[in-house]
């Protein structure tokens, strides 16, 4: 069936709508093949907007991959804003890609990357502009196989009804993998239709197909038990780990946008996995162990991405870069190289310790020098015992006070809020850490000019964490501590006025609370509040908590239930037949040490404390040091 | 490494000691100083004509570093590349086939090598058309009006014409537009040097790719560059306003052309023709009614 671009059906509504760049793709690296030779066509998605999800570093990685393979084709689509949306209904456009603009129907998978739980009703929109049944038991063999991944992907049961399929963990060996499924089983001529290639992708143990799981629940809402509907489904599904990362040295060619995106840089993972410990970061406990990048091929990358893409911000990601085994040699080897060329290097998240401030030195060489970061998340010595955030008082009135000497004015300081054991004086506590930090600063500089922003974050209890057996704060409690953080810092004539406080209301968060470790049953909710309107609800201006809370009280899902309620030690979770790989028995220790203010040292340093991920997965911890140096790049 | 702390790298906040004002400069060298400027016309066509002011330059600064070009950069803490863009934009969603800017560069460079170096690292739909050596004299000055073209698929050809006609008489036309500084409401038929409608020949090209079996009408216009600006959607509103005319579809504006007003042919003439008189050295004839930057 020959498949038609929708570009000159879209491009007659493209003059009445925000933005309309966004829509028209042509980014520099991007691709577009042949439809008729690609035997096997991904349709990738990132659930947001498109200046959201178009730097995504999951999408561009899968997009690459898959277009290197041969008779295999990946283009893009993001959600369209909701004027957009109302003129594709009102003329019939159907959701497209923005490579090719093909409908997103016509294509073999539909493959969406969740970072957060707050795309869910963007991925209902596109279904449904798409021509797609919204659930997966009402779609035939003309549709495509709708395939999560992301971190959210880790307990996808609120919209299991919705998916075909979920895969856990790093995608660039199972992409390939379902590629090769799918392609055989077109090969001989699509045996069995829809189910028995579902069956086939289930059967490997690698993909999660919901349907194929039965979900039976005790009389007072608990699960009884999730157990597999037909021979040969297994009983576990399993996350996926890419070892050696050199092996994978993606972005090769970064996507260049024309339009402004929140992210304008090239973006280089140096490494994967976080084994810190903190209990609050889901991140940190789904993507054991660590596997660095070596020094070598991060230059080689950011050298190739650089070129390709005439970026002039280089960022190095990982889930705490400064703990690279020779981030030092990185640093300054990147800064060397690109003296006087006016390219900027960052650093995501810093630890707190003076070695940061080197770093910080170093990266700000090139480019300009803007504030400093520093997550001590807990406001107080007892509570960041509670999350296993090493970092005491002194360390970081020591390394502010370094950075503050040096010639850095600004520091901003990262918390959450709602934490479990949390009391009031927990938060109390960021009001007097901040004043000791700027009393630093001043004492340091010996001027009045030096500033601390501190931003809060509303904690949310995450699935495959130590805390997804506690209970949330509701928002009430939250937006109390908030308030009396604000009056203290506020009222303070000394040093309010040197502090800045950034914060968002607590309702967000139990909506969040509320997706992050639902059950199938949340479902229902998720679909209400999308045909009630609900769209892009990461975005503040869009986000009706009212419309989440009316549609629960309609399914009867009781959202206090799945939120704020702390869940016994047997208690079956939704997610508990989706392995991380964690032992269950070390999460619930975890937990009970975090209850008693003890804390858990690094395994990247200490001997192993059991986990559970290695053995489990079949991995290992890998770190340099190399020994290896940056050679400055030969001139041309 | 952990544990050592350099001393403070150029930092930004060093004070020159014998600067009277201690205006805080960053340290290092000062940025290298300028050897050529260089004037460049461009197009942004087909879907890229959605792209707004922004949005190429952040990928013009993108394709300068792809492509190697010397541009110069700003003094100060954020330095930023010497490129300024000339005339105002065409707005988002107009074509334009004469868009100009003006880049600077610290070594010299050959402005065709660099037309073609800058048009290979620009993604197709943004294309370089001409470089020249920036002369004497402002460009800014030079461009005194454009020339556009306006496609109104599915319009009526005697009504379109029976509008223009109504325009071309009136004396003072009155619109309203939404600008930054609110609603204005301004006189859109003095800035008009020309406005003629046609009808479009069979099977013509159009930007959205639609067959063209239905009419179609092509308005072409002359619009002195004043404040605040005529921009050809209110020359439509203009229509709309004398003779109730409104086309079915959304317009396809295209700019043809900018430059000083050439009075023999009522269009712009090419803004480039004095840089290339004075790289010439005055060996062809002097050209043209313009030389003198008055009309």
């Amino acid at each position: 069936m020959p498949v038609e671009s929708l570009f000159p059906r879209l491009e007659a509504l493209l003059p009445k709508v925000q933005k309309p760049i966004q829509y028209v793709g042509g980014e520099l690296n991007s691709t577009v093949k042949d439809w008729d030779s690609a035997g096997v066509r991904w349709a990738l998605m990132y659930p947001d907007a498109y200046e959201v999800g178009l730097p995504n570093q999951g999408v561009q990685i899968l997009y690459e991959i898959l277009n290197e393979l041969p008779e295999t084709l990946a283009e893009r689509t993001y959600a369209v804003w909701p004027d957009l949306e109302a003129l594709m209904r009102a003329e019939g456009v159907p959701q497209f890609t923005v490579d090719a603009h093909r409908p997103v129907r016509a294509f073999d998978v539909l493959g969406l990357s969740f970072s957060t739980e707050l795309g869910y009703t963007n991925m209902l929109t596109a279904l449904d502009l798409a021509g797609i049944p919204l659930l997966a038991a009402d779609r035939g063999d003309d549709d495509p196989i709708v395939l999560a991944g992301g971190h959210a992907a880790f307990n996808p049961e609120p919209v299991a009804d919705f998916l075909d399929a979920a895969v856990l963990g790093d995608g660039e060996q199972i992409a390939i993998a379902i590629t090769e499924v799918i392609r055989e089983w077109k090969g001989e001529g699509s045996p069995g239709g829809r189910d028995e290639l579902l069956m086939r992708l289930a059967e490997s143990g690698g993909v999660y197909v919901p349907r194929f799981y039965d979900v039976d629940y005790h009389p007072d809402g608990r699960i009884r038990r999730v157990a597999p509907n037909r021979p040969g489904v297994p009983w576990r599904v399993h996350k996926h780990t890419v070892m050696d990362l050199d092996e994978w040295p993606y972005p090769k060619k970064p996507l260049v946008p024309l339009a402004e995106t929140v992210h304008e840089r090239f973006s280089v993972e140096i490494f994967r996995g976080c084994t810190r410990g903190c209990r609050f970061c889901q991140a940190g406990m789904i993507t054991r162990p660590v596997r660095e990048r070596s020094i070598t091929t991060i230059g080689a990358m950011v050298d190739a991405g650089v070129r390709a893409s005439g970026f002039n911000e280089v960022g190095l990601l990982s889930l705490s870069s400064a703990d690279h085994s020779e981030i030092g040699d990185v640093a300054k080897g990147l800064a060397d190289r690109y003296e006087g060329t006016n390219t900027s290097l960052s650093l995501p998240s810093t630890r707190v310790d003076a070695f940061n401030i080197d770093l910080a030195n170093e990266f700000s060489r090139n480019g300009r020098r803007s504030g400093l970061t520093f997550a001590p998340e807990g406001g107080s010595e007892r509570m960041r015992k509670v999350i296993n955030k090493m970092v005491t008082e002194e360390d970081l009135i020591r390394t502010v006070t370094t950075a503050y000497s040096q010639g850095w004015r600004q520091v901003k300081l990262y918390f959450m809020c709602g934490l479990p054991t949390e009391e009031d004086a927990d938060v109390l506590g960021i009001a007097d850490l901040a004043k000791k930090v700027i009393r630093a600063g001043r004492e340091a500089t010996g001027s009045r000019d030096v500033r601390c922003t501190v931003s809060i974050g509303g904690f949310v209890p995450k699935p495959h964490t130590p805390f997804q057996w506690a209970a949330q704060a509701d928002h009430e409690t939250v937006d109390r501590r908030l308030k009396a953080l604000k009056d203290a810092l506020r009222g303070d004539k000394e040093y309010g006025r040197a502090i800045g406080l950034r914060y968002h209301d607590g309702k967000p968060s139990i909506v969040e609370g509320l997706l992050s470790r639902g059950d199938r049953r949340v479902g229902a909710v998720i679909r209400a509040v999308w045909q009630d309107g609900g769209r892009f609800d990461g975005w503040s201006e869009h986000f009706s908590y009212q419309r989440w809370m009316d549609a629960a009280a309609e399914a009867g899902v009781d959202v206090d239930w799945y939120t704020t309620r702390e869940r016994e030690e047997n208690e079956v979770l939704p997610w508990d037949h989706l392995d991380a790989g964690l032992d269950r028995e070390w999460l619930w220790q975890d937990w009970q040490d975090a209850v008693n203010d003890v804390e858990v040292e690094d395994c990247r340093w200490t001997p192993c404390y059991d986990c559970g991920v290695c053995p489990t997965m079949g991995t290992e911890i890998q770190i340099g040091p190399t020994g290896r140096k940056l050679l400055p790049l030969t001139v041309v | 490494m952990p544990g050592t702390v350099r001393p403070p790298p150029g930092g930004t906040t060093a004070t020159r000691k014998d600067d009277s004002t201690l205006k805080p400069v960053p340290d290092g060298p000062p940025p290298a100083p300028v050897a050529q400027r260089l004037r460049v016309r461009y197009a942004k066509r087909g879907r890229l004509r959605f792209t707004s002011h922004r949005d190429i330059s952040r990928a013009l600064e993108r394709a300068i570093r792809r492509a190697d070009v010397p541009v110069a950069f700003s003094a100060g803490f954020s330095p930023h590349p010497k490129i300024s863009y000339v005339g105002a934009a065409a707005p988002t969603g107009v074509a334009s086939e004469a868009e100009y800017l003006e880049i600077s560069v610290t070594r010299r460079c050959d402005p065709g090598g660099l037309r073609t170096a800058l048009d290979a690292s620009l993604p197709p739909g943004l294309d370089v058309l001409d470089v020249v050596e920036a002369g004497a004299g402002s460009l800014a000055d030079r461009l005194e009006c454009s020339a556009w073209r306006i496609r109104l698929p599915g319009a009526d050809p005697a009504l379109a014409r029976a509008a223009v006609e109504r325009f071309n008489a009136a004396e003072r036309i009155e619109v309203e537009r939404l600008t930054k500084k609110g609603m204005r409401r301004f006189d859109a038929r003095e800035a008009v040097v020309s406005l003629e409608a046609a009808e479009a020949a069979e099977g013509a090209e159009t930007t959205a790719g639609q067959a063209s079996s239905q009419s179609c009408v092509i308005l072409r216009m002359v619009v002195r560059h004043e404040t605040p600006a005529v921009r050809p959607d209110d020359v439509l509103t203009g229509l709309r306003l004398v003779a109730d005319f409104a086309p079915p579809v959304p317009p396809e504006v295209t700019r043809l052309a900018q430059g000083p007003l050439d009075v023999r042919t009522g269009a712009p003439a090419d803004p480039f023709d004095l840089d290339r008189d004075n790289s010439r050295g005055g060996e062809t004839e002097p050209v043209s009614e313009h030389v003198g930057g008055d009309l």
